[in-house]
C-alpha cells in the first residue's frame, strides 16, 4: 500500500518535472526565433523534411478519407432524400475534423518521429555537445529552426489533406453515387463558412502543428543517449503527440463551434 | 549548398500547393464572396416567438440572401424577442413597410427570416425597425392548436 | 614554466555513487602540449567536460584564462568557447554535413567571412589533416580514423588559442599516427596554443608532450616532464608505462571474487 502510494508520488514528481523542464526548453528555443530571420535557409531544410516529405502520404490519405466520407455519407442521406447535402458533409467534416485531427496524426507518425530520431541520435553521438563546444546554441541551430518548419508545414498539410479530400468526395459523390454536381457545391458554399469553419481549422492545425513539433524535438532533445533510449522516446512522441492532438481538438472544438 | 536548390525548388512548390488548397477552401467550398455581414446596415425587428433562430442565420429576400442575423436579445418589458439582421448594404432599398416572418427551410431545416417587400416610398436605415412581424411557426404549438380544435368539435 | 592557461584545484566530480575525481590539483601550462594520460574508465573525457563547462564540479574549481568557469553566464561561458577547440573522442561530425561544411560550421557560425575566404580556410585546414581531397564526402563514408581528422581540423578552423585533443590516436594507421603526432607538436609551437592531450597512448603521448599528468582512481598519481616520469620510482606509473598486467593498477573493474562469482546465481 505505502509502495503504491510512493510509486504515485514518484510519477506525479516525474511527470511534472518533465513537464516543466518541457516549458523551459520552449522558452530557450523560441528565444532562437529571431536569429532565424536571416538564416531563413535552414528553416527552409526543415520545412523540406517535414512538410515536403509528408506530402505524399498526406495527399494519399486526404484523397481516401474524403472518398470514404461520402460513400458513408450518401448511405444515412439517402434514407432523408438528402443527398444533395453530401457535399456539406464531406466538407465540414474535413475542414473542420479531419483536415487538422488527421493531418496531425499523420504528421506526427510520419514527421514527429523522424525528428525525434534525428535530434535523438545527434544526442547520442555527441554532435550536440561538441555544438556547444563550439560556442553554438543546438537549442537555436538544430531545434528552432525545426520548431519553426513544423509550424509552417502543419497547416500547408492540413489544407492540402482537407482540399484533397473534398476532391476525392466530390469524384465518389457527382461520379460514381450521382450526386446533383451543382447541388454539391452550391450546398457545401450555402453551408461553410469562411471564419467559423475554414479558419479554425487552420488556426486548429496551426495549433496542432505546434504541439506536434514541440514534442517531437523535446522528446529527442531529453532522450537518453543511446539506441534503446531513442527508440523509446520516438514511441514517445507518437503517442504523446496523438493523445496532445485528440485532447487539444476537444477543447479547442468546444471553444470555437461551442456557443451557438 | 548543391541539394539547397533542388530543397529550395520544392518548399516552392509545396507553400503553393498549400497556399492553392487554402484558396480553394477559401473559394470553392466556403463561399468568401457571401455577405460576411462586417460592414452592412442594422435594422431590427420584434418578434413574439422565434423558434430556433441563431445568431448568423440567414436573412432572405425572394429566396436572395441579402444579410445575416448579427444579434438576438429579449425585450423584458413587452416579452419579446430583439432581433437585429445585419443587411448587404448592396441592398440599401428595402421599403419602410417591409414585413419580416421566420421560415423554416424544409420540415425540419434551419430556421431563417424572410422579408417581404411593401410599397413605402421611403427606404430602411441603419437602425431602424420592421414593424410587420410574424413569428416562427412552433410545430409542438401546431399540433397543439390541431388537437384543440379537434375536441372542440 | 610558462603561466598557468588551465588552473584546477581541489576538483572533485561524482556520478550518482561513483565517484570520479576525488580532489584534483592541475595545472595547464600556455602555449605548450600537455599530455593527461589514465587507465580508460578514469575520467579523462570527463575532465575536458569539466575544463570545458559542459559539466559542473561538485567541489572545487576549474578556471582557464583566470576565469571561473562554473561561474560564467552562458554569454560568456560561450565567449571563452571560442577561444577553445575540442576534439572528440569519436569525432562527433556532424552527420547531414560534408566534410567541407563540417570545417565550414564554426566559421559560418562566428564569422561573416566572404565564401571565397571560408573556403581556402578549410581548404587550408583540411591540408593540414590530409583530407583536402574528401572534402565532398559525408561523415558516414569516412573511416573512424579520417572522421577523427576531420573533426581535429574543425577544431582548429577558429584558431583557437587552446585546443583539448580527446584520444586523437585511437584507431590511426601508422603512417596518419606519424603524421597527426608531428601535426599537434608542430601545431602548438607554430600557433603557440595550448594543448590538451588525453590518451592512453603511452609512447605517443610522451614523446610529443611538454609535460605529463598521470591520474588513476580520482587522483593525479605523478606529473612531471616525460624525462621525469619515465625515471619516475612509482611502481604505479612503472607498470602504466610499460603496459603489464600484473602490479598496482587492476586491469578489472572492481568486482566480487572470480570463483564465487561464478558459482553463484543470478545476472
Ligand atoms: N553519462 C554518464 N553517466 C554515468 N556515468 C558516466 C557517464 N559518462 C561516463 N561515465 C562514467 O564515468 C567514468 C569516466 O568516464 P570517461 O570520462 O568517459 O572515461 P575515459 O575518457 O577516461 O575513458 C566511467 O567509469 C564511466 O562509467
Ligand atoms: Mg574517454
Amino acid at each position: 500500500m505505502m509502495g503504491l502510494l510512493q510509486r504515485l508520488g514518484a510519477t506525479t514528481l516525474g511527470v511534472t518535472e518533465r513537464i516543466g523542464r518541457g516549458h523551459l526548453f520552449l522558452l530557450h528555443v523560441l528565444g532562437g526565433f529571431p536569429g532565424l530571420l536571416p538564416r531563413f535557409g535552414l528553416v527552409m531544410k526543415q520545412i523540406y523534411a517535414s512538410g515536403v516529405l509528408s506530402l505524399l502520404i498526406i495527399a494519399v490519405s486526404g484523397l481516401f478519407v474524403g472518398m470514404v466520407l461520402a460513400l458513408q455519407g450518401y448511405n444515412t442521406l439517402v434514407d432523408f432524400g438528402a443527398t444533395e447535402s453530401l457535399g456539406v458533409v464531406v466538407s465540414l467534416s474535413l475542414v473542420r475534423e479531419l483536415g487538422p485531427v488527421v493531418g496531425a496524426l499523420l504528421f506526427a507518425g510520419r514527421a514527429g518521429s523522424a525528428l525525434t530520431a534525428e535530434i535523438g541520435l545527434m544526442k547520442a553521438t555527441e554532435q550536440l555537445s561538441a555544438m556547444e563546444m563550439m560556442a553554438v546554441d543546438p537549442l537555436h541551430r538544430v531545434v528552432a529552426p525545426r520548431l519553426l518548419g513544423g509550424i509552417i508545414a502543419m497547416p500547408l498539410l492540413a489544407a492540402i489533406f482537407s482540399a484533397v479530400g473534398i476532391i476525392g468526395g466530390y469524384f465518389v459523390a457527382v461520379g460514381l453515387l450521382g450526386v446533383d454536381e451543382g447541388a454539391f457545391w452550391s450546398q457545401m458554399q450555402a453551408k461553410v463558412d469562411l471564419f467559423d469553419d475554414v479558419a479554425n481549422g487552420v488556426i486548429k492545425s496551426v495549433v496542432f502543428g505546434f504541439v506536434v513539433t514541440w514534442i517531437a524535438v523535446f522528446e529527442g532533445y531529453d532522450a537518453v543517449p543511446t539506441s534503446e533510449g531513442v527508440s523509446r522516446a520516438t514511441t514517445r512522441t507518437v503517442v504523446h503527440a496523438s493523445l496532445a492532438v485528440l485532447g487539444l481538438d476537444f477543447i479547442l472544438t468546444a471553444l470555437m463551434f461551442g456557443d451557438d | 549548398m548543391m541539394q539547397s536548390r533542388s530543397v529550395q525548388i520544392w518548399v516552392g512548390l509545396f507553400v503553393i500547393a498549400g497556399m492553392a488548397a487554402l484558396l480553394m477552401l477559401a473559394m470553392k467550398v466556403s463561399n468568401i464572396r457571401a455577405f460576411s455581414g462586417e460592414n452592412g446596415y442594422a435594422i431590427s425587428a420584434n418578434f413574439e416567438n422565434i423558434g430556433s433562430l441563431k445568431v448568423r442565420s440567414p436573412v432572405t429576400i425572394a429566396g436572395v440572401v441579402v444579410g445575416r442575423v448579427s444579434k438576438i436579445g429579449f425585450d423584458s418589458e413587452i416579452y419579446e424577442a430583439v432581433v437585429t439582421m445585419n443587411i448587404d448594404p448592396r441592398y440599401d432599398n428595402l421599403p419602410e413597410d417591409t414585413s419580416a416572418s421566420i421560415f423554416t427551410s424544409g420540415l425540419l431545416g434551419e430556421q431563417y427570416i424572410g422579408l417581404e417587400a411593401g410599397g413605402a416610398e421611403s427606404y430602411l436605415h441603419d437602425g431602424d425597425r420592421i414593424q410587420l412581424t410574424q413569428s416562427a411557426i412552433v410545430l409542438e404549438q401546431l399540433i397543439g392548436q390541431f388537437l384543440v380544435s379537434q375536441a372542440d368539435k | 614554466m610558462p603561466e598557468a592557461w588551465v588552473r584546477i584545484r581541489g576538483l572533485r566530480f561524482t556520478r550518482g555513487e561513483q565517484v570520479i575525481f576525488d580532489g584534483i590539483d592541475m595545472d595547464i601550462p600556455r602555449g605548450l602540449l600537455t599530455a593527461i594520460m589514465g587507465p580508460s574508465g578514469t575520467g579523462k573525457t570527463t575532465l575536458l567536460r569539466l575544463i570545458g563547462g559542459q559539466l559542473r564540479a561538485d567541489a572545487g574549481s576549474v578556471e582557464v584564462a583566470g576565469q571561473n568557469v562554473a561561474a560564467l553566464r552562458s554569454v560568456e561561458l560561450y565567449r571563452l568557447r571560442k577561444r577553445m577547440g575540442m576534439l572528440f573522442q569519436n569525432g562527433a561530425l556532424l552527420t547531414d554535413l560534408s566534410v567541407f561544411e563540417n570545417v565550414a560550421f564554426p566559421l559560418r557560425e562566428h564569422t561573416r567571412l566572404p565564401e571565397r575566404m571560408i573556403r581556402d580556410l578549410v581548404l587550408m585546414k583540411l591540408h593540414v589533416v590530409g583530407l583536402r581531397g574528401a572534402r565532398e564526402l559525408m561523415p558516414a563514408q569516412l573511416s573512424g580514423g579520417m572522421a577523427r581528422r576531420v573533426a581535429l581540423a574543425r577544431a582548429i578552423a577558429l584558431d583557437p588559442q587552446m585546443v583539448l585533443f580527446d584520444e586523437p590516436f585511437t584507431g590511426q594507421d601508422p603512417i596518419s599516427l606519424g603524421v597527426l603526432v608531428g601535426l599537434l607538436r608542430s601545431l602548438t609551437d607554430a600557433l603557440s596554443l595550448t594543448s590538451v592531450v588525453v590518451s592512453h597512448d603511452v609512447q605517443e603521448s610522451l614523446s610529443i608532450a611538454d609535460y605529463v599528468y598521470v591520474i588513476s582512481e580520482g587522483r593525479v598519481v605523478e606529473h612531471g616532464t616525460p624525462e621525469a616520469l619515465r625515471r619516475s620510482t612509482s611502481p604505479w606509473v612503472q607498470q602504466f608505462l610499460q603496459g603489464q598486467s600484473d602490479g598496482p593498477v587492476p586491469f578489472h573493474y572492481p568486482a566480487p571474487d572470480y570463483r564465487t562469482d561464478l558459482l553463484a546465481d543470478g545476472p
